[in-house]
């Protein structure tokens, strides 16, 4: 696969793995791939595939085993700013109010205070939160959480989002109103997104491309490019592209799961 | 309160009283005033046991005193001035043995529980100590501290510390990890995280530790006024032993309990106050 410099995030012959009671286990094997700016796309694929691996790699949090990574050109050593993460779990910190947690993300920043006070304001108004900016994050489900953890994770204005499984652990209806929800904030502040998620129907509905990795160890199996216009709106689900999209990344992994589990039967660890 | 989904509504449950099988089912929850009246119920009841036992003359008062010659003893000494003396001496000795043992636990366990070098070289040793019997160690501390307050504090402060720092790492690493790395992702520094994250996230859980094991220093307190101590609560228990006066060993017993309650009730509610962010949401 060939990767092209210009793109917004680049990454070639990327491999990790990690040790594990003195033997090394290959979480991934090679990846590459090549992001344009601006882009949405989602990553999906069987449990323990490497999807969040890659995306701790691509924030920073891990280091690669081998192969690098490009973000605007230049390799990444670290976190960076330049990068937003929103985690699966609720990662806020809860002995700060909801605007606290805010603007707590734009300490490292050399704004003014009037214009950070204006970020923390506009980006609470965009996930919907005004009249809770002085609950503590105990008194909020887990959908407002998790709407507190995204405008914190942009309101320092990064250029990349990354995001694991952010919604599963959301029941159906509220996981529904915050695709919407992201998808708007999307429209309005139009950052690189990688969204790692189990979910297909949440993977295309939210994306312009899907990657679909293969596991033991990781790679991509499948690039799907999701041809569907936006802006979108709920009831895209039912239409013909869309079911056509799902019919084929569900066989893409069904095929990969089925795979892992004949694998695993004769390992004899089934 | 009303929100409660676990407190039904009412007049349901106000027509019919809970039968004993409502209240002995697995994991449920019972009214308020019934678990409150429990906790009453079975030290009332063996009060009376107690006060049956010794007034019907079962057994001698040698060796168990009545309930009332207890609280005469108590009097007694209330009115002498003997009991504020003891108890203000011991109060002294275990707020600065348990408060030293914390100002150098709090830091180090915090340390441990953050740096995997300050774990691997400390925690082998602090395992091996905390298991040493304090009261082995009372030769050593007069040795080392002379016989005043200091060595009883010493003995305290033993008594204290290594549980404590082991307890505080826990604490520390208890927090979720991902904490940690949102604030890296947030550009923040190991030391800023350190202190601005990991401390605050932390700090519930070191005051539950920190209230556990103010309740550990009392309960050296006896070890500690063992030898060389001239009052104290602890060493009106010990010398009353030379004189068979068990309603004094009850008495002090009883009274270091009491203590013991109103510290673990004034450090809840103090927690309470402090982490108010922390507090169990309902419904
Ligand atoms: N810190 C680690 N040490 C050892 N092995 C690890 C570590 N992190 C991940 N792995 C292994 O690497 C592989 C990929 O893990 P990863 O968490 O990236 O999967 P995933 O695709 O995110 O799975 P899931 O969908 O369950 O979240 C797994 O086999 C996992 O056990
Ligand atoms: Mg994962």
């Amino acid at each position: 696969m060939t990767t092209d410099p210009r793109a917004k995030v680049v990454i070639s012959g990327l491999r990790k793995t990690f040790e594990v009671d003195g033997a090394a286990l290959t979480a991934i094997e090679r990846i590459d791939l090549s992001i344009p700016a601006q882009q949405f796309v989602s990553i999906v694929g069987t449990s323990g595939c490497g999807k969040s691996t890659l995306l701790n790699m691509v924030g920073g949090l891990d280091r690669p085993s081998g192969g690098r990574i490009l973000i605007d050109g230049a390799p990444v050593t670290g976190p960076g700013r330049d990068r937003g993460f929103v985690f699966q779990s609720y990662t806020l910190f809860e002995w700060m109010t909801v605007s606290g947690n805010i603007r707590f993300a734009l300490e490292k920043s050399a704004l003014p205070r009037s214009e950070k006070e204006a970020l923390v304001g506009h980006f609470i108004e965009a996930v919907g939160l005004r009249g809770f900016e002085n609950a503590y994050p105990k008194q909020l489900s887990g959908g407002m959480r998790q709407r507190v953890a995204i405008a914190r994770a942009l309101v320092y204005r990064p250029s990349i989002l990354l995001m694991d499984e952010p919604f599963g652990a959301l029941d159906a209806q509220t996981r529904g109103m915050m695709q919407e929800l992201l998808l708007k904030v999307w429209e309005e502040h139009r950052v690189t997104v990688l969204f790692v998620t189990h979910d297909v129907d949440e993977a295309i509905f939210l994306a312009d491309r899907v990657i679909i990795l293969a596991s033991r160890p990781g790679r991509v199996k499948r690039d799907i490019a999701v041809d569907l216009p936006r802006p979108r709106a709920f009831d895209l689900v039912t239409e013909p592209r869309f079911m056509a999209l799902k019919r084929e990344i569900l066989a893409e992994i069904r095929e990969e799961t089925l795979k892992v589990m004949a694998a695993d039967l004769s390992a004899g660890r089934g | 309160m009303s929100l409660d989904p676990s407190v039904p509504p009412q007049g349901a449950a106000e027509a019919r009283p809970p039968g004993r099988r409502d209240l002995l089912r697995l994991r449920q929850e019972i009214p308020r005033h019934v678990f409150t009246a429990a906790g009453v119920v079975v030290p009332l009841a063996l009060l009376a046991l107690w006060w049956g036992v010794t007034a019907l003359g079962l057994v001698r008062p040698l060796f168990l005193p009545s309930p009332g010659a207890v609280l005469a003893e108590g009097w007694r000494q209330a009115s002498e001035g003997i009991l504020l003396q003891d108890a203000a001496v011991s109060v002294y000795r275990i707020m600065i043995g348990w408060l030293a043992a914390t100002v150098v636990a709090v830091p180090v366990g915090i340390l441990m529980g953050n740096y995997r070098l300050i774990e691997g070289a400390l925690e082998p040793f602090i395992s091996v100590v905390r298991y040493m019997p304090i009261v082995a160690l009372i030769p050593l501390t007069i040795l080392w501290a002379g016989i005043g307050d200091m060595q009883k504090i010493v003995i305290l402060f033993l008594g204290t510390f290594f549980q404590q720092t082991l307890m505080i790492m826990d604490n520390v690493k208890n927090i979720d990890l991902s904490l940690i790395r949102a604030g890296q992702t947030l550009g923040f520094s190991d030391r800023e995280i350190l202190r601005r994250i990991i401390l605050p996230a932390a700090s519930p859980g070191i005051w539950d530790t920190l209230r556990i094991t103010v309740g550990w220093t009392w309960t050296y307190l006896v070890v500690a006024e063992l030898v060389a101590a001239n009052e104290g609560l602890g060493r009106r228990i010990m010398d009353a032993q030379r004189y068979l006066a068990t309603d004094t060993i009850v008495w002090g017993t009883l009274f270091i309990g009491f203590l013991g309650l109103v510290t673990d009730w004034a450090f809840k509610r103090a927690g309470r106050r402090l982490f108010r962010w922390n507090a169990p949401v309902r419904g």
